[in-house]
């Protein structure tokens, strides 16, 4: 099952986004998918959050000086009629068991009807389940993956792009180390396999942003869950 | 106190802007005098303790033409924008409890908030926001979550960073948060290979990282 030994999260973090994607998480031009998980990295991972705090400043300062357009001469009283309106209330948080709380990172839980364990799995060929997340963008699959011990996701390239997210265990691809928080963006020039840790399997937050290019003849037994 | 010169923009100003005269009303004034940090943090700590309308006015004076004037620099239709400064500056009312002069300089924070609704106006989908409680329990570090990110707090230091900035750095800046394009659209635009427009922003987060250094984290 998936480990959540709380030790294994004080494993330095490796692998960040560059820093053209948190500019464009921090300008808000990052779609809903990417956006989620570039706030879970930089929810635990100090310095992506720093970085994203300067930008906002870079943000702020260019409010601060930007031409002022003038608004109309009722704008202000407009407002003041609404702030005693009742704030719509926020949406009830369904109730998250604690292994999800630790492993989740909180703006995923917003995300999230249920805990982990009782989430809709579904099995894809003997090595995968995928949870399929409700977020917008047509063309943009937003899924949680889990790969049994021991595993590996069939060796592929992409048409577009996929962005992965570490939650719990680690994968290799590649020669490297992929642990809780790890984020990485392959394109199409890369082909990989990820193998999931022999000892916990792995839980990856996945974004597919285009159909991904197999390459092997195994894959097509797992091309529906390739399938955006 | 209110400060009475506005900083020098790091872009130019229309020619007709000018400083008001004495004689006209407290928010005309405070939309046409610069603010400094330590000024609007008290109106919205005023905000915050006891809901001061008066307060809130004067913020309103100062950010709802900065917010809609900067909706219009995003390519955002006039009426768009200034429903989206009313909106903003509404969410600033309802949200002032939880503004926190150590985290962010007031105009940072407004920034996040007009940047998440234009898209809920645009897009129809919440941002996805970094949960700044979440490091108290998983940071490497062990410092505490409420670390006060002291570049942050004035905004001086950031637009003087930005004003030393190479201009081709800069632009690139421009462009992502005036025109919302992604690094790649920015490459096309411009013609250059998209390793240089990554480069580009990478020697501009470390030259505002060298000019606020308390959030120097080594983390490459
Ligand atoms: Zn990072």
């Amino acid at each position: 099952m998936i480990t959540t030994d709380p030790s294994l999260q004080s494993v330095p973090i490796a692998h960040h986004p560059d820093p053209a994607v948190l500019l464009a998480y921090s300008a808000g031009t990052l779609c809903e998918s990417v956006a989620l998980a570039i706030a879970c990295h930089a929810s635990i991972c100090r310095g992506c959050r720093d970085e994203i705090e300067r930008l906002n400043a870079v943000g702020g300062a260019m409010i601060s000086e930007a031409s002022p357009a003038a608004v109309g001469d009722d704008a202000l009283d407009r407002v003041l009629a609404r702030l005693d309106e009742p704030v719509p209330p926020a949406p009830v948080a369904p109730h998250l068991d604690a292994e999800t709380r630790t492993v989740v990172p909180g703006p995923l839980q917003r995300y999230l009807s249920c805990s982990l364990s009782t989430l809709p799995w579904r099995r894809i060929g003997r090595s995968l389940e995928e949870a399929r997340l409700p977020l917008s963008g047509s063309g943009v699959k937003t899924a949680l993956v889990r790969i049994k011990p021991g595993r590996s996701v069939p060796r592929h390239s992409h048409a577009g792009l996929e962005y992965t997210l570490v939650l719990a265990g680690g994968y290799q691809d590649n020669g490297e180390d992929f642990r809780r928080g790890d984020y990485a963006e392959f394109d199409s020039s890369h082909e990989h396999q990820p193998v999931a840790d022999a000892d916990g399997g792995c839980l990856c937050l996945v974004i597919l942003d285009a159909p991904l290019r197999l390459s092997g003849w195994l894959g097509r037994l797992i091309n529906p869950f390739l399938r955006v | 106190m209110f400060a009475t010169a506005l900083s020098a923009p790091f872009w130019p100003l229309p020619p007709h802007r000018r400083l008001g005269s004495i004689a006209e009303r407290s928010k005309q004034l405070v939309a046409r005098l610069g603010l400094t940090n330590e000024d609007l943090c008290k109106l919205m700590e005023a905000i915050a303790a006891r809901k001061d309308r008066q307060a809130f006015s004067q913020l309103f004076a100062f950010f709802a033409p900065r917010v809609k004037g900067f909706g219009i620099r995003r390519g955002v239709e006039p009426a768009a924008a200034e429903e989206i400064a009313q909106e903003a500056l509404l969410a600033v009312w309802r949200k002032a409890e939880t503004f926190d002069r150590r985290k962010a300089s007031v105009a940072t924070w407004v920034f996040t908030i007009v940047r998440n609704k234009h898209i809920d106006l645009f897009r129809r989908h919440a941002y996805p926001e970094v949960d700044i409680e979440e490091l108290a329990e998983t940071a490497d570090d062990a410092a505490p979550a409420d670390r006060a990110l002291a570049s942050a707090q004035d905004g001086s230091a950031v637009r003087e960073a930005m004003r030393n900035l190479p201009a081709e750095q800069l632009l690139i800046l421009q462009k992502a948060f005036y025109e919302d394009k992604s690094h790649r659209a920015i490459a096309d635009e411009l013609g250059l290979p998209l390793g240089t427009v990554k480069s580009r922003i990478r020697l501009a987060l470390a030259r505002m990282r060298g000019a606020l250094p308390e959030a120097v984290h080594d983390h490459d």
